[in-house]
């Protein structure tokens, strides 16, 4: 058998068991409640706008600042739940699966173990995608439906956040060949809270002009750059904005836009490729 | 064509432990061979290092004329692990399924249920793993190890869970893959299971192989016990060849001999022995 056929098998295997564990059940009612509370949230923030416009309306679109302001706090939500799903996709794969007895069965066939863990991390990559597009595009029609908004670039922050989600998949992949499965989702955890820290960090960096600080989040930001798409998705989604307005929206609670070009994403897919051979690399010397 | 598994002088070192210290050992074709020894003798070890999960740190182990662990080694094995467990969201019949792709069986739903029937969960298919005693998943696990019709299946203690019909069907299906053709790797605590089984057994101690033969050949002559008409006598330290002429001696000294049994030590005596430890 083929490694392409082998890997469909665990793909399938490892999509087939996202839908039937319980983390997708509590993935997506979790989900459920966030569109509820962002349904709520949109709908009161552009009947505050109608009623009371803001200061300097003159000076700035407001749909404009309103819409990106909150369309991005939403794919922040994205960025988390989707991570969040990542992470728990992943959880256990090597380490983890090994130590409860699951994965022996499976890595003594002929399939190759390199194969095995790539394959997991796509069948995980490909169950976030879904679910990230998904989570997007109802968001989307939330605030276009209730505040007559729309992103300037609606296709590519999507792609933008699907490929940072799938970031934290591999970078759990990864850790997951050295840490069994709770220490291993403690650490993926505080590693992605340590990239959006240093997302923040720039930001204040750039507010105080403070070369440091903004070095330090750049270099956080190449060793984890699912923070610096998220960023790059920001930017996108109201890249049509100038002047005042754009500037509003960068300095919102959730800015924190950063422009970003196909280097990004060029970095991010090579990104991908040198965990998933690491991971590879140590799974193979690893006794079971 | 090549033994189903021969290790030479295979060692694997675990930071500061030795599991084991050159141990080697042959499976013939169709051959079932068993491996006694007590906990940390390096039984799994030896089964793992066979079927690739673990790498010896000398030594050569080969699966058919294939470097162990290899994909072409790995394509004739069939592997149950002593501590092992399956998703407990999948069927069994999706479990097989899972199995057959993985080693490229074309078996379909015919080979499964030839399966299921041979480990005696004919009914199960439709089951749940989750929903599965701890024995009918040994007995599942069984089955899977069977995918694909191995040529060499590596069993680390597969009647662990099972009551006592169980290890009856366990039996029954190794003499049914015996007869296959089938070679075994049988790692047991359970002696007497492995002494109706097995056609050859090694004893593991310390990561050695400190005995090894058929059972026969570890069991050791006891002496001879005959009932005569003055009462029960035990000569020891004579096997069965001297049975004839001890009961003609006793004849001709004018004794009734009513009854003779020639006694040998049992597997498990010469188990204990080599494990060192008192038989009594």
């Amino acid at each position: 058998m083929s490694r392409l056929s082998d890997a469909r098998v665990i793909v399938g295997y490892a999509v087939a068991e996202s839908l039937r564990r319980k983390v997708v059940a509590v993935v997506s009612v979790l989900t459920a409640a966030f569109f509820v509370l962002y349904g709520l949230g949109v709908h009161f923030a552009f009947e505050e706008l109608e009623n009371r416009p803001l200061a300097g309306g003159d000076l700035v679109d407001e749909q404009a600042l309103v819409g990106g302001t909150i369309f991005g706090l939403a794919m922040f939500a994205v960025l988390f739940l989707g991570s969040v799903l990542a992470i728990f996709l992943t959880n256990g794969v090597v380490r983890g699966d090994a130590d409860a007895g699951l994965l022996q069965p499976i890595v003594v066939r002929p399939v190759g173990r390199g194969t095995l863990l790539v394959a997991r991390w796509a069948g995980a990559a490909v169950a976030t995608t879904v679910y990230v597009v998904v989570v997007y595009a109802v968001s989307l029609g939330i605030t276009t439906a209730l505040g007559d908004w729309s992103p300037g670039n609606v296709v590519m922050p999507a792609l933008a956040l699907a490929l940072a989600v799938a970031i934290v998949g591999v970078i759990s992949v990864l850790v997951s060949v050295f840490l069994a499965a709770s220490a291993q989702g403690i650490a993926v955890f505080m590693i992605f809270g340590a990239g959006l820290v240093s997302g923040l960090l720039g930001q204040i960096g750039e507010a105080l002009s403070s070369e440091r600080l903004v070095e330090i989040a750049e270099i956080v930001s190449t060793a984890l750059p699912f923070e610096a798409l998220y960023q790059a998705a920001l930017y996108l989604i109201t890249e049509d904005e100038t002047g005042v307005t754009r500037t509003a929206i960068e300095l919102g609670p959730f800015g924190g836009s950063q422009e970003a070009g196909a280097g990004l994403v060029v970095f991010s897919f090579a990104y991908v490729a040198a965990l998933l051979a690491l991971a590879v690399r140590a799974f193979a010397r690893r006794d079971l | 064509m090549p033994p189903a598994f021969v290790a030479q002088d295979l060692r694997k070192r675990y930071d500061a432990t030795e599991a084991l210290r050159g141990v080697s050992l042959e499976v013939g074709e169709g051959e079932v061979v068993g491996l006694l020894g007590p906990n940390g003798a390096g039984k799994s070890t030896l089964a793992k290092i066979a079927c690739g999960l673990v790498r010896q740190s000398s030594g050569s182990a080969e699966v058919a004329g294939h470097p162990a662990g290899s994909a072409e080694a790995r394509a004739q094995i069939g592997y149950l692990a002593e501590l092992f467990r399956f998703p407990a969201w999948v069927t069994a019949d999706e479990l097989l399924i899972l199995h057959q792709r993985l080693a490229a069986s074309n078996g379909g739903s015919g080979e499964r249920t030839e399966l299921l029937g041979l480990v005696g969960l004919p009914d199960a298919a439709d089951t749940r793993v989750g929903k599965m005693s701890k024995g009918m998943q040994q007995r599942l696990g069984i089955a899977q190890a069977l995918v694909g019709s191995p040529s060499l299946l590596l069993l680390d203690e597969p009647t662990s869970a099972l009551d006592p019909s169980g290890r009856k069907v366990v039996r029954h299906l190794l003499d049914e893959v015996r007869g296959r053709g089938v070679s075994v790797l049988l790692s047991s605590h359970l002696l007497s299971e492995v002494e109706l089984v097995c056609d050859h057994v090694a004893i593991l101690v310390t990561g050695e192989v400190v005995r090894r033969g058929t059972a026969a050949e570890l069991q050791k002559p006891r002496g001879i016990q005959i009932e005569t008409g003055s009462g029960t006598r035990l000569i020891e330290g004579v096997g069965r060849d001297d049975a004839p002429r001890i009961v003609r001696e006793l004849v001709e000294g004018g004794e009734s001999v009513y009854g003779v049994e020639v006694l040998s030590s049992t597997l498990e005596d010469a188990y204990l022995e080599a494990v060192g430890e008192d038989a009594t």
